[in-house]
């Protein structure tokens, strides 16, 4: 076997962060994503340079901040400490906060731009045939913006599986609870073990590469509104 | 009685009226693009909120700024016909139409499936998708959706606009279905005159966020103070009984109201008796000192002269004038004018080609 059990326990690990990760923000990302796409507020430009913050930003920088915030001395380790939870640095559900900021963008850009798309006259046909708003989104918008979700899904997943800078930030080096693939591949490398990092990072790049085959593909036909 | 006060204003532009409508029959919003006709219907179905306004349709009132009520569009009985059918891609043809019928209580629909598709004729295009319709079919469904919500308003914004007029010839007497067999008041919004002459009971001229006139069709029409006499598709509606048909000929004679006079029209074969709308442009209504016999012109009606009054066109006149009540517009040269020495009062034959009656 070329993979160790450790390399098993990483990819277990990266999958579960990944997925719980993109569960967590395309619920709190719709709503933001739905904000953005039909306000007129001031607050929409400051908010969606927030969101998109971590396109530009080094990881460290992110993981610099969570650090201090999660910490036991910053506002979200206070909060954690006097729940009776501890500090959530170098835990996995501190894993999954910086996982959520850090990939927020690649979640709530598309579903914004879906949603833009949309338009406001479909939601405007929709009342008129007696569907309040909550109707609305169920039964036109999310089935109208159905590809901006399969995007931002898969684009949030995957940016995710290769999340490495705030890992290391926050959450350090511990098997079995940070230890992600991106992480167990350095460590292979430090340690000279060329052999398991080309399984590893191979196993990342064919990864990486049919996911986006498939989201690039699947863009050919678009089903215009009539 | 439909009553709609708005007051509304954004950069550039201000709508302000005060409208009393019938309670049934198609009234029309008529004015150029800009005058405030689809903000209008908007305001009703609360799809825009006027900063002051004041909306009750028959026994409901949706909206009244003076106690903060306004209730929102999805709350409103109406149906509403968007100017692109809209219909929503991801659902067929029949999801489209049940979309609204099937949120309505069952108590309240008065419109069912089987009687809204066989009214647009699109029972053969349940199972399709929108995408693969024309635009007709489209409208048709858009149409068929919003009836079968059972509204108590129908709004039509501009529902032909899109339109060639191939297709909009196929969908005009589907609205005259409309409106010969639903009891629903329609408010039709339109910058076609010929539309709004073919469909409309009472008419609202709106320019500049203003209601110039507001009125029966017949009257209001043929009223040479507004800029309606004007344009170039200009005319009178005159309404009658089918007294007569020479199939040979195919030529209808039309018997006009309260009078024994009638005029004969070229048209598909009709049943005696039945009720028939006719538009006369302005322009096809030419005028003579005597009852001309040894013409190609089948119509000399006896009339007076009401009033004239001078055209856009610094070349013609408009002559309004009464046959037994029913109004009439003819537009005819200042010259003419002049040479018939036409004065108010006068009696007059008017003289229609039988071709030019638009029914």
């Amino acid at each position: 076997m070329m993979l160790s059990s450790a390399d098993f326990a990483a990819i277990w690990l990266t999958l579960k962060l990944a997925s719980l990760t993109t569960v967590i923000l395309l619920v709190i990302g719709t709503p933001i994503a739905l904000w953005l796409s039909r306000t007129s507020s001031w607050l929409r430009g400051p908010v969606g340079a927030i969101v998109a913050l971590p396109l530009v930003l080094p990881p460290t920088v992110i993981g610099f901040y969570l650090l201090l915030a999660l910490g036991p001395h910053g506002f979200i380790g206070q909060f954690t400490q006097s729940l009776g939870l501890g500090t959530l640095t170098f835990s996995f559900a501190g894993l999954v906060i910086g996982s959520v900021l850090y990939s927020m963008p690649f979640v709530v850009q598309p579903l914004q731009n879906a949603f833009s798309a949309i338009g406001t006259r479909p939601l405007e046909v929709a009342a008129t045939l007696r569907a309040n708003p909550w109707d609305t989104f169920f039964s036109v918008i999310l089935p109208l913006a159905r590809p901006g979700f399969i995007t931002a899904s898969i684009l949030g997943f995957a940016h995710t599986v290769g999340e490495f800078g705030v890992v290391l930030m926050i959450g350090g080096n511990i098997p079995d609870k940070t230890r992600v693939v991106s992480v167990q591949i350095y460590d292979h490398v430090e340690a000279m073990e060329y052999a398991q990092a080309h399984w590893l990072a191979g196993a990342m790049l064919v990864f990486s590469f049919a996911v986006l085959l498939a989201l690039y593909s699947s863009r050919k036909t678009k089903t215009g509104w009539s | 009685m439909i009553h709609t006060r708005l007051k509304l204003r954004y950069s550039g532009f201000a709508l302000d009226v005060d409208l009393q409508l019938p309670g049934r029959g198609v009234t029309a919003l008529y004015g150029h693009s800009g005058s405030g006709k689809t903000t209008c219907l908007r305001c009703i179905a609360g799809l825009e909120k006027a900063d002051q306004g004041f909306i009750q349709v028959n026994d409901e009132v949706w909206q009244d700024s003076e106690k903060h009520l306004f209730v929102p569009p999805h709350k409103r009985a109406v149906g509403y016909v968007f100017q692109e059918a809209s219909l929503f891609p991801h659902l067929s043809v029949l999801a489209n139409l049940e979309f609204g019928l099937k949120r309505i209580p069952k108590a309240h629909r008065r419109v069912d499936m089987a009687h809204a598709t066989e009214l647009l004729g699109i029972g053969h295009l349940l199972d399709r998708h929108p995408q693969h319709l024309s635009g007709g079919e489209r409208q048709r469904i858009g149409i068929a959706r919003a009836l079968l919500t059972s509204p108590k308003l129908l709004l039509m914004d501009e529902p032909l606009a899109a339109l060639d007029s191939q297709r909009k010839n196929e969908i005009l007497p589907y609205l005259q279905r409309l409106h010969d067999e639903l009891d629903i008041p329609v408010l039709y919004v339109s910058h076609s005159q010929d539309e709004v002459a073919r469909l409309a009971d009472h008419i609202v001229l709106l320019s500049n966020g203003k209601a110039l006139a507001s009125g029966p069709i017949g009257e209001t029409l043929a009223r040479l103070d507004l800029p309606l006499a004007m344009g170039d598709d200009a005319g009178v509606v005159i309404e009658g009984h089918v007294s007569a048909y020479d199939a040979d000929y195919q030529l209808l004679t039309l018997q006009l109201p309260n009078t024994d006079m009638s005029i004969r029209v070229a048209h598909a074969p009709m049943v005696q008796g039945q009720a028939l709308r006719c538009k006369v442009h302005a322009r096809d209504v030419s005028l003579s000192l005597q009852s001309v016999e040894q013409s190609s012109i089948l119509n000399r009606l006896p009339v007076t002269v009401i009033s004239e009054m001078g055209a856009d066109n610094a070349a013609h006149v408009l002559v309004r004038l009464d046959a037994a009540g029913t109004p009439l517009l003819a537009r005819i040269t200042r010259f003419s004018r002049d040479q018939l020495a036409i004065h108010p009062g006068q009696q007059l034959w008017a003289q229609i080609k039988a071709v030019a009656v638009l029914a």
